[in-house]
């Protein structure tokens, strides 16, 4: 390959796509961890509760 | 398992889980040739010279940007006949990808465009089509966020979604339907595709690269819509019980 005097939009573009696909990726990862840290306090609040009543 | 099983969010969730390894590593790997088909082996293009390597991103993001939205009208089928909750899942999940993949096509084919046509952007059929369905996708993202209810918003979003799809063949057919400065169909069409085996082979496996990635997205956003689905439900469920306890 030789980009000769484009090699700037070349690199731009596959920059700004490796940019974009890399967000999308950690994006949805930290979401998925969120969620998921978040249901669990709340399952564990449940359950702690669920306990307290079944106490006499 | 029969098909009908995985419709059940927490099968879905369960599979996801095992699946998702697997997609990422097909992903990478789909990802790593198709660079090095595109970057390494596939020969400067006669006229534009090595500026067609943008075209090995530009391309799939296009047909991922009509795709998405392919697949958000299946969803939205499965939400208004079926009432489904995974299907409202499926389309919720997909729409920001839709988005991301829409923006890339425009920004990339900007970058192309300006050594190329001498413009990073002209109001030509394509183009405006492609910038219209990016603007459909905020509507949509804007319209979840917009209805708490998210089985209200399923529909809602459901029937904008259906509407949209008239412009999906706008921007097939806008290069022949109108005069346009965007080049007219060169892989799908009737006389067969134009470009050359030695480009057309890294463009279909770029291709599948972007494909194996959305599919791969869109499984581990679907997860993650489940669990926040799952994490409202026990809200209210506190809150009725909250309720319960004032009035006692």
């Amino acid at each position: 390959m030789s980009p000769g005097g484009h090699a700037g939009f070349i690199i731009a573009a596959y920059a700004v796509v490796l940019a974009v696909v890399a967000a999308l990726v950690v994006w949805i990862e930290a979401d998925f961890r969120a969620q998921k840290r978040t249901l669990a306090q709340m399952e564990d609040r449940r359950a702690g509760a669920a306990g307290e009543r079944a106490q006499p | 398992m029969p098909l009908i099983a995985l419709a059940n969010p927490s099968r879905f969730v369960a599979l996801a889980n095992r699946v998702l390894p697997w997609l990422w590593g097909a992903t990478a790997v789909a990802f790593a040739a198709g660079l090095y088909l595109s970057l390494f082996v596939a020969p400067d293009d006669y006229q534009q010279g090595a500026t067609v390597k943008i075209m090995f991103i530009h391309v799939p993001n296009a047909w991922l940007s009509m795709f998405v939205w392919g697949v958000m009208c299946v969803a939205a089928l499965g939400t208004l006949v079926w009432r489904h909750p995974l299907a409202d899942v499926a389309q919720k999940a997909a729409a920001p990808l839709g988005a991301a993949f829409t923006f890339l096509a425009l920004v990339t084919g900007s970058l192309w465009g300006r050594p190329m046509w001498g413009t990073y952007w002209v109001w030509d059929a394509r183009l405006t089509s492609v910038l219209v369905l990016f603007l459909m996708y905020l509507g949509v993202i804007a319209l979840w966020r917009a209805v708490e209810d998210p089985s209200r918003a399923a529909r809602a979003v459901a029937i904008l979604t259906l509407v949209g799809a008239i412009n999906i063949p706008i921007i097939k057919f806008s290069v022949d339907w109108w005069n346009t400065l965007h080049q007219p169909a060169s892989v799908f069409r009737i006389g067969g595709p134009t470009i050359d085996i030695s480009m057309l082979v890294p463009l279909f496996v770029m291709a599948i690269a972007f494909t194996l990635l959305f599919v791969t997205l869109h499984i581990a956003a679907m997860r993650t819509e489940i669990l926040r689905r799952r994490i409202r439900t026990l809200r209210l469920l506190q809150a009725q019980g909250a309720n319960v306890g004032v009035r006692a």
